[in-house]
Formats: C-alpha cells, structure tokens, sequence
C-alpha cells in the first residue's frame, strides 16, 4: 500500500468563489489536512492551465487522490475526471468538493461563514476521497434505433434528421395524424407563411421514408434500460382499419350517419364523422373509428363505413397491438398544452358566444376549417365589426401561470392581422407587454401599428354583455385600465380572441416519470443545463424538443429538433457509452439470505438463489440507487463509489471543527477513579 | 514446580452473573481449562482477594475474561487493574461487549434512576426517604459505597480490549474456541471478534421469503408456524442483523432473535441497521400508513438496541432536571413532517 | 417510570447550529444548485454531503452526524411519486419514520431530523427548509451528544498510555 498523497486545489472561479470565501486562506488550511501532499488555489480551475497543473501535480508529486473545490459536479466533475485519466489517475480517486454553488454563492454577505463552510466541504471531501477505490466505468453498445415521442413538428424534424443521417427510427404519436398543433394554424409569423403549406412535404416525408418506422394512434406504456438499451413497450390502438387494404378513399366517413364535435383537430368549433380522417393532408392518410361515439358499437347496428368500403378494409374486431421495441436513444417531443380559458371566468369563455380561444381563432381562419376561413361570429354568418385580442390569458398571472408563454404576442400580432385582412373590423390588443423578439419580430408588430391596430396596455378585468350606455348594447364590452392613460376603458366589441397560455401537456408528470426524467412544478420537462444543456435531460439518452420544454415558437422548436437530433447521431456515432460504474455488488460469501433486499429493487434486479441461500446482483440491471446497500442488515451489499466507509468518512470530515473533533478527533478518556 | 502454566483470571462487573455460569457450560472440559491454566483469580468461584491481583506485576496475568459493563467506580477501577495486569484483556459477553442489559439504564440518568427507585417506583416503600450514600459513618467506622454513574459504559470505552466474545451469554463452543485460540497461539488480529461473520439467519433453518410486513405482532399474540420465518410472519427478530454464533437458539423456539451476538462485522451501529432494514419492508407509501405500521412496534428503540445501548452511535439528551423549573419545549409524540413540505 | 425525556439544552454561547444534509443526487442537490446558482442566500448552517438517492439512506449515517456533533440532519430527495430510481424517497420516508421514533425514546427532539423533498426546480423549496430547520434548531439548542461520546481513537491513546 503506498502512501496517501491528496492534492487539493481551490478554484478561484474569478470573483464567484475568491469575492466571498477567502480562498488562499483555505489553501494553507487544507495544506495542513491529514495525507494532503499538495494545496492549491488558482484563478480557474477548469481552464486548461488548472486542468494542467491537476495533471503536473499528478505526475511529479504522485498525487494518489485528488479533490478540486469549485463549482457543482453537475458541473465540471467529468472535466477533472477526464484530467485525471490523463495524468494516468484512476477518474474514481477525484471528488469534487461543491464550495460554489453550496457556499460562495448562497452566504454572499458573510466572509468567515462561507470560508468556514468551504473547509467543512473540502474536509469532507478530502476524508471522502481517501475511502474511494479505482473504478473502471461500464461499457454497453448504443442501439442504433431511435424512439421520439411525440409527431409534432419538433418529433417531425427529429426523426427526419436522424432518418436522413442513416438510422432508424420510430416516432410514436398518440393521434391519428401526425403533425401537432402547426397542423392546425393556418398561418405562420411573422412571414405570414401558410402553416400547411411548410409543414404537409415534411409530413409526407416522415411517412415515406425507409428509415422511419410510423406508430400514430399509439403511446408509450412502459420504458425500462438504460441508455443505448432502452426496452420500450408501446401500445398501438386499433383503428378498427385494415392499413394493409385502406386505400384512403374517404367512401366511409362520407358515409359515416355520427356527427361528433371534434373538440381536439377543430377545437370544438368543427364536426366529424365517428370514422374520421383528423384533416385532410393526414400522415397516414387512413382514418380511424372512434370507437365512442360509433354507432355500431352503441347498438351493434349500422355498418355504413363497412358496406361502401371499396377494399374491405373496415375491421370492427380490432384489437390494441402491444409493441415491444428496443431503442439506444430516445426523443421526448410531446408538446402543450392550450390554457383552458374557463379557468378565468371573468373573460366569459363558454358563457359568452363571441368569446374565442386562440385556437379557435386559429380553425376560423383556417381555409380547411369549419368555416371555409371566413372570420365570423359563433353564429357562422355575421362577420365582426371589431375584435379585441386580449394578452396574457393565463400567463404573466400569479393565479395561473407566472411564466410568459413567448408566442402569444405574435400569434395575437398575426390575428389581428388577418382580422383585418378579412374583415376589416377594428382590432383591439389588450397587453401588459408587447414581447416580439428575435428576427423580423418587431418589423411585424410596427406593420401591424401602421395597420391601425389599436394597442391598449392593461390587463382586462372583466368581458361583460351587460351594457351600461346605449352603445354598449348586444356587444361585449372589454373593461381595462389603460396604463399609458391612467383611466379606465370600457371598449365595445363583438368578438374576443383570449391569448391563451401554452401549459404542459395535461399528462406531462406522469410521462416525465415513465421516462424517468425531471420535469418542473408547472410541468415542463428539466433540461441537463438550461443554457449549456437544453435538449438533454437527467437521464443519459432522453432527450427533450420543442414546448414540451417549456413555451417556445416554431422557429425555436424546430431549432430544438435538430439539436436533439444531432445529440443522438454523436451517440450513436460513439457506438458505445460509457455508464458510472455506481453498482450494488454483494459479498455472496458473507450474505446470509434474509431476504430483507429482494424486494426493495426498482428494477428487479436482485436475485435470490434457493441452492446457495444467498442474493446476487445482477449488474446489468442494477442502477446503483443505493437502496438494498442501506437496507442490508449484515451490511454485506457494497455500493460502489458511496461506499458506507466513504460516507461516514465524509461526515467526520464535514463536522472537522464541531464540538470535541476541535482538538483533531482526540476526545479524553474516562479517567481511572482514584 | 516444573512448566509454568499460562495464568488466567476471570471478572464479573456490572453483568447478571450468567456470564460465570456460562464459563461452567463448557461442562467437563472444565478441568482441561484447570489443568491447562493456572487460575490466578475469578472472585465468583474461587478466594482470590483484590489485592492478590495487584500485587502480581504488571502483565503477569495473560488472559484475563472479563464480563460485565462499567457502571461505577468499582466496576472501572476494576477493569483498570485487570487491564493492567493482563497481556491479553477478552471483553466477555454482550455486557463487557456492547453494554446489554444493564446499558438500558442509560435511556435515562442516574438522577432519574435513583428518583424511581427509591421514591416514585409503586412498590417503594421509604418513608424516610433514604438514598444510598457514598460514605457513611456507623460506629465501627466510616463505610464507603463506590460512585455510580450516570451513563453505563462498555468495558471498551474505559480500558483498551484486545478481543471480544460476544453473546448473552457467549456459547460454550465459542468459550473454548477462544481459549484454545490463545493456547495455540494462533490469535487474530488485535481487536476481532471471536466468532462468525454472517448472520442468525445463516443457521436458521425457517424458510425465508420475499418480505412485506403490514403489522408487527408481540409473541403473545399468534402462534407462529413452525417453518416459516418470524419476520415474515410479522414477529420482530433481530437475526437478520445479528452475528451468527449461537446456532439460532431462540428462533428454534419460535421466539425472535433478541439480537445478543451483536452487529455482524463490520456494521457501526446494528440497531441503526436494523432500523433500516425493517422500514424497508414496512408496507406503506404515506407517513399515516406507514405509522400505522409502525404503531405496532411499540419500543422501537429498546427492541433495536436491548443489547447494544452504550456501545452504539446513540446519546440521551440532557434530561429535565427533577426539580422541574426548566422551561422545554414539549416533544410531539409522533413525529410530522412539515404538512408544507408533504407533496 | 415516566418518560418525561424533554430535551434540556445549554444555550448557544459561541457555537451556531450545524446541520448535515444528505441529498440526492437527481433532485435536492440540483434544487441546492439551483439556490446557489440563483443567489438565494440561506444560513451557512448546512453542510452537505451526496448521495444517488435517498433510498440510500442508512440511518447509520444520521446518528452518526449527530453523533459527531451535528445538532441536526436534514435528509432531502425528490418527491413522492418522482423519484429517479422509482421509490427509493419511500423506503427513506419508512426509516426516517422509525428512526424518528427511536430518537424520540432518547429524548431528542425529532425535529432535528428531518426528510424533506425538493424538485431540481425547487431552489426555494430548499432555501427555506434550511431556514425553517435552521430556525428549529436554533430554538432547541445544542445537542452536544459528543459530550458523553466515546469512539475507537481510544484505543490508539490507550496504547500510547500502555507504552
């Protein structure tokens, strides 16, 4: 056994440590530690000149073990790491001791507080660092296939990068048709491009390509694995349609006697058959029985689809395909949410006809919408001679939201222009703030001014029916204080378009946790770093694009896309990942088979064998959660790099300077009576 | 005299004596132990005064079993001298070892103790009030009673142990394991603890299975089946965190494991593993169902630690004085967590 | 035999309480980076120490804080339902529960040992636990449990008394 050589180096991080912990004073502190043969501190140490000096050190001191006291492992554990194994250190003998983000930061005001709690830490860490043994990390291969979830324009644009770049992939998307909520709009800011016309070749794209494997009206049940070995169980729903014999003809839901509200595609403000195709450019081009609101599976009668189906292609019996998939990455793509309006009663949504949702807004434009895209009131004749747009309708709100949802002053700024365009009716934006930026934003917004557009800075109080003065009368009236103003206005309109928030998806938490990934106390799913890190998460191989991630344009979604996209091809490039050798391994030879771990794995990875009466591990499964290492009673299951030895180390090391551990872990022996 | 005899002693401190019966279950082989020592003191069996030990010299005495916890002057000034005089100093049984049964008495203080015991307890009858005094003056003299303590100590935590034999009482076969160890010489390393280091469940020979326990039951309250584990059956055993060594006497009898051997090797705190281990298998994923499951097991603390009080991580606090001015804060009985932080 | 184990403490003098926290890896040490990246400023009472999850919980380590002088131990994870390895935060809330019954039986306070979740979103989540416990701790006083402690550096001292 040779002799333990610690080297410790304090970083500077320029003033973010130096300017609150006194860091050369923690230098000669910890120089002074047990087994600490080098103490250092210098101005940054994750530049290469402090990752070189840790390598110099490493060589020509014969440093055993290093501790680097800086920033966050979060944050630069694996860049010292990487520095170690340079230097011919085993990666494992490194541990960072956080004196950034757990001290500097959070005791700003007090000097001698945050040094002394910078010793606490690197004491520990010193302590903690001296119990660790060389690991070596586990090598799995990645498998090539690809899973994004999610078929709106962010999962479009993944898969078909990953696609093009020669690997296989398979988008998942619970509705019938791909193509999200852009499939919806008929118009895009600030170009004004039409939505269909850009999104419908990507569409078909995806469902022609060779590499991409299509699964619509189908959701992810199950994920388990890890990354490069991801084992997922999908449930692909019956259509009740023969895909092998639909030709896409549209016979059936000509046919089809059920009309329902279609309250997903048109918003509520459309119909559709009970066999329906959601639009018209729908990828696939099959339609699907809803099976609710079908009549033959009411009262077994009826069968319209089934006799004018030229192919035979309807099938009534049907059932859900369970899917059994392995994938090396996976894509989360799943989109928002539309704030549901009636959570604010005072805007009269669902009371007062006139009042409009967005997306509502968005099918009434729509030249495939219910309307043919005239903009007209809920009536269906009368167009409108003035529209308010009010902001903010569930963001910017402590009550609801207290986030801006990004998209919405566009969105409003493109309303009101094709409000205008169409009707030319007088249009009123409600805002707190006009937010239009990045490329050509603001260009759009000083258009729409010159358009004539009336902006009104306030937040509306109330949308009301209740006339007070004669004009008022069979209108809505928008009441607000206009804060350039100062006063109070009482606007008349006859139809009001509600900006509402984009929210996480209804189910987002539970999807986060199928993933296993984070997800925020709104719901948006956690990114690796949000600046550094934005499309990976937490958990190695999950990668997250578009508004799922929080609110976001298209511009910035397909951005996103391909940024994930691009994460998974230099994985798969890799070949192989590297995974932290964090493992239970049992002493078989010492267990006594009690039995108290089998049951306490998440991941089954435990096993009990009869014949030997002992548990085993299985390392390919186990994930290194720590839990059976806890809970062996005869403390024979060993938890790689948290070692029990290492822990109860690092609290000594923690509590170095607290009570009797003062005089350096000496306490006074009861003295012998006399 | 022709070949000098290794010299043994033996000592009982603060323990209940069984430990001294337990040396005689060795049952015949007793006279090997004889003719192959000289007994040179074990006040329980044999007249041997004090003071015949502390004129030997220092080291004299090469292996000296020493049973009993250190819970006053005596029993420390005791283990002081026995140290002294002895080359090899074995903590024999769980009360020299880990504190056992007397330790108990340091979930309170002797301020506390001697209240209950010579005032409050239902069944003392002391009118006058009197208390043990360390001297007292009678006619013939002045008598003196050694100073009692207020914590109880394991003999570790007075005097260096160069080996411990644990159990309450330690198995005759580990006795004679033990010496035979020191007459061969072949001694492990300073500090072991004679014995194995797997757990009452390795000879236990009840069926084990996967474990959910929903309730915990008192042994008078089912009968337990013959085959099946206790723990799965909801009986507390501590054999799942206790070293093997007694052949699993009580589970034999449909009793649970008390935990006397001790933690196995390597474990800081058994009653702290203990712990662990049976939360993990309590069913219940809320704080009111897991308590539910948890109301059951009344004493938690003296059933984790019966046998190991002092020598665990474990403090009391400082206790209210008896006069009862403190002002303190009142301890919620069940503990709640911070209804904002529940999720 | 009554067991009126109320706590009773000496008062601070020159001490502050000291706090060990054991945070998991995927939730509450995030939440504690995102405080400092934040710039939320708490008490400098807490000293942390990580783990996977909090499934790794051994309550040894918790006495062992207390043990070697810590007046508390705050144990965070992630929240019910979200935790990265399934219910690793469970098993932990199961023995904090019966940990905090045996300390209760040794008249500590079980408040000084708390379990607490917080999202790797939820920086003042953990902000203000370290107050409130900070704040508790302060009010209960020392625990000095190291004032009767004895551990395993005796031996080397008694050697060195032996000669």
């Amino acid at each position: 056994m040779t002799e333990n050589r610690v080297g410790v180096y304090i970083c500077h991080c320029g003033h973010n440590i130096a300017g609150t912990v006194d860091v050369e004073e923690v230098a000669l502190w910890a120089a002074g530690l047990p087994h600490v043969a080098v103490s250092r501190d210098y101005k940054f140490m994750c530049s290469s000149l402090g990752q070189e000096l840790v390598e110099a050190d490493i060589k020509e001191q014969h440093l055993t073990h290093v501790v680097v006291a800086a920033c966050s492992p979060h944050m630069h554990e694996p860049t010292f790491r990487q520095a170690c194994e340079r230097a011919g250190l085993n990666p494992y003998l490194f541990e960072m001791a956080n004196i950034r983000e757990h001290a500097s930061w959070v005791h700003p005001n007090d000097r001698a507080a945050a040094t002394d709690k910078a010793k606490a830490i690197i004491s520990g860490s010193v302590r903690r660092v001296l119990e660790l043994s060389p690991l070596e990390p586990l090598r799995a291969p990645i498998h090539e296939t690809t899973l994004v979830v999610g078929g709106g324009i962010a999962g479009i644009n993944t898969a078909l990068e990953i696609a093009n770049a020669g690997h296989p992939v398979v988008l998942v998307e619970r509705e019938p048709s791909i193509g999200g909520h852009m499939a919806q709009f008929d118009k895009t800011f600030p170009t004004l491009d039409c939505a269909a016309c850009i999104l419908t070749p990507k569409m078909f794209e995806v469902g022609m390509h060779p590499n991409i494997k299509l699964l619509t009206y189908s959701e992810v049940e199950q994920v388990d694995g890890y990354v490069g070995n991801f084992t997922v169980r999908i449930r692909k729903k019956a259509r009740k349609i023969n895909t092998e014999l639909c030709t896409g003809c549209g016979d059936c839901w000509g046919r089809c006697p059920a009309k329902v509200v279609d309250n997903i595609y048109e918003a509520g403000i459309g119909y559709r058959t009970a066999i329906y195709r959601q639009f018209p450019q729908a990828v696939p081009k099959y339609p699907v029985i809803d099976v609710e609101t079908c009549i033959y599976y009411k009262n077994g009668k009826c069968k319209a689809c089934e006799k004018f189906c030229p192919t035979g292609a309807i099938d009534f019996d049907q059932e859900d395909e369970i899917i059994l998939m392995q994938a090396g990455n996976i894509v989360l793509a799943t989109g928002y949410d539309l704030f549901d309006a009636r959570r604010i009663p005072a805007y009269g949504y669902g009371r007062l006809a006139n009042v409009f949702t967005s997306m509502e807004f968005e099918r009434l434009t729509n030249a495939t919408g219910p309307t043919g895209g005239k903009v007209v009131l809920r009536d269906g004749v009368t167009a409108p001679e003035s529209v308010a747009i009010i902001h903010c309708v569930g963001s910017r709100d402590k009550n609801y939201n207290v986030y801006c949802s990004a998209t919405c002053c566009m969105a409003a700024l493109k309303f009101a222009h094709l409000v205008k365009e169409k009707t030319n009716a007088e249009v009123y934006n409600f805002y707190i703030d006009m937010r239009t930026a990045f490329k050509d934003y603001e260009a759009f917004y000083i258009r729409l001014m010159e358009e004539g557009t009336h902006f009104i800075r306030g937040r509306v109080a109330e949308v009301t029916d209740a006339a007070r003065i004669p004009g008022e009368e069979g209108k809505l009236i928008v009441q607000a204080e206009d804060t350039l103003v100062g006063k109070q206005r009482r606007i008349p309109v006859d139809m009001v378009i509600l900006m509402g928030a984009m929210e996480p998806k209804d189910d987002a938490k539970e999807v986060a946790y199928r993933f296993g990934i984070g997800c925020s106390e709104a719901g948006f799913f956690t990114e690796r770093h949000p600046k550094l890190d934005p499309v990976a998460t937490m958990s190695e191989g999950i990668f997250i694009a578009g508004a799922c991630q929080g609110p976001k344009d298209i511009p910035a979604t397909v951005g996103q896309g391909a940024a994930a996209a691009a994460r998974v091809l230099s994985l798969i490039g890799q070949g192989v990942v590297e995974i932290e050798p964090v493992r239970a391994v049992i002493d078989e030879s010492r267990c006594s088979g009690c039995r108290i771990c089998n049951n306490l794995c998440p991941y089954n990875a435990i096993d009990y064998l009869e014949e030997e009466g002992v548990s085993r591990v299985n390392a390919a499964l186990c994930k290194g959660c720590g839990t059976c290492v806890a809970a062996c009673p005869s403390q024979v299951i060993q938890g790689q790099h948290y070692t029990f030895d290492s822990l109860m180390s690092q609290i000594e090391g923690l509590l170095y300077d607290v009570g009797n551990n003062q005089n350096g872990h000496v306490r006074v022996m009861e003295p012998e009576p006399v | 005299m022709a070949e000098q005899k290794p010299k043994l002693a033996l000592y009982w401190a603060s323990s209940c004596g069984g430990c001294e019966i337990s040396v005689l279950a060795v049952h015949e082989k007793i006279l090997d132990v004889a003719a192959a020592f000289d007994i040179v003191f074990w006040p329980c069996a044999m007249d041997f005064k004090e003071e015949d030990v502390a004129a030997m010299d220092d080291g004299e005495v090469d292996v000296c079993l020493f049973n009993g916890a250190i819970r006053n002057d005596d029993n420390a000034h005791m283990a002081h001298l026995m140290r002294r005089k002895s080359k090899v100093l074995v903590a024999y049984g769980s009360c020299a070892m880990e504190g056992c049964i007397p330790g108990l008495a340091n979930f309170t203080d002797r301020e506390h103790m001697m209240n209950f015991i010579y005032h409050d307890s239902p069944s003392t009858d002391n009118p006058e009030g009197i208390e043990p005094q360390m001297r007292t003056t009678v006619p013939e003299g002045e008598l003196t009673l050694p100073e009692f303590w207020n914590t109880v100590k394991t003999l570790d935590q007075v005097v260096p142990v160069d080996y411990y034999l644990p159990g309450c009482p330690p198995e005759a076969k580990w006795t004679l394991a033990a010496i035979e160890a020191i007459l061969s010489g072949q001694l492990p390393p300073p500090g072991s603890v004679i014995g194995m280091d797997v757990t009452v469940c390795d000879e236990c020979s009840r069926t084990r299975s996967e474990k959910h326990i929903k309730q915990f039951y008192r042994p008078y309250e089912i009968i337990p089946e013959p085959d099946i584990c206790l723990l799965d059956q909801g009986l507390f055993c501590a054999g799942i965190a206790t070293r093997a060594g007694c052949g699993a006497l009580c589970p034999q009898v449909n009793m649970g494991c008390r935990g006397c051997y001790g933690p196995n090797e390597g474990v800081v705190d058994g009653g702290a593993k203990l712990i662990s281990a049976l939360a993990s298998v309590v069913d219940g994923a809320t704080p009111e169902e897991i308590d539910a499951v948890l109301e059951t097991l009344p004493d938690p603390a003296g059933y984790f630690y019966r046998f190991s009080l002092p020598h665990s991580l474990l403090r009391r606090t400082h206790l209210v004085g008896s006069n009862g001015t403190r002002t303190v804060e009142k301890i919620t009985a069940t503990p709640q967590l911070d209804p904002k932080l529940k999720d | 035999m009554a067991h009126d184990y109320n706590e009773f403490n000496p008062a601070w003098e020159e001490r502050t309480p000291v706090i060990i926290g054991l945070l998991c890896n995927w939730c509450s040490y995030r939440a504690a980076d995102l405080a400092g990246t934040s710039r939320f400023g708490y008490p400098a009472t807490l000293r942390d120490l990580r783990i996977m999850c909090t499934g790794r919980l051994d309550p040894t380590f918790v006495v062992k804080a207390l043990r070697e002088g810590a007046d508390g131990v705050l144990v965070m994870g992630c929240h019910p339902g979200q935790c990265h390895y399934d219910a690793g935060n469970y098993k932990a809330m199961r023995r904090m529960a019966l940990l905090r019954r045996t300390l209760v039986q040794l008249g500590v306070h079980p408040d000084r040992v708390q379990l607490a979740w917080a999202s790797a979103s939820q920086g003042t989540v953990f902000t203000e636990m370290v107050k409130n416990m900070t704040e508790t701790i302060a009010r209960l006083g020392p625990l000095n449990w190291q004032d009767t402690a004895f551990d395993e550096s005796q031996h080397k001292e008694m050697e060195a008394i032996r000669g």
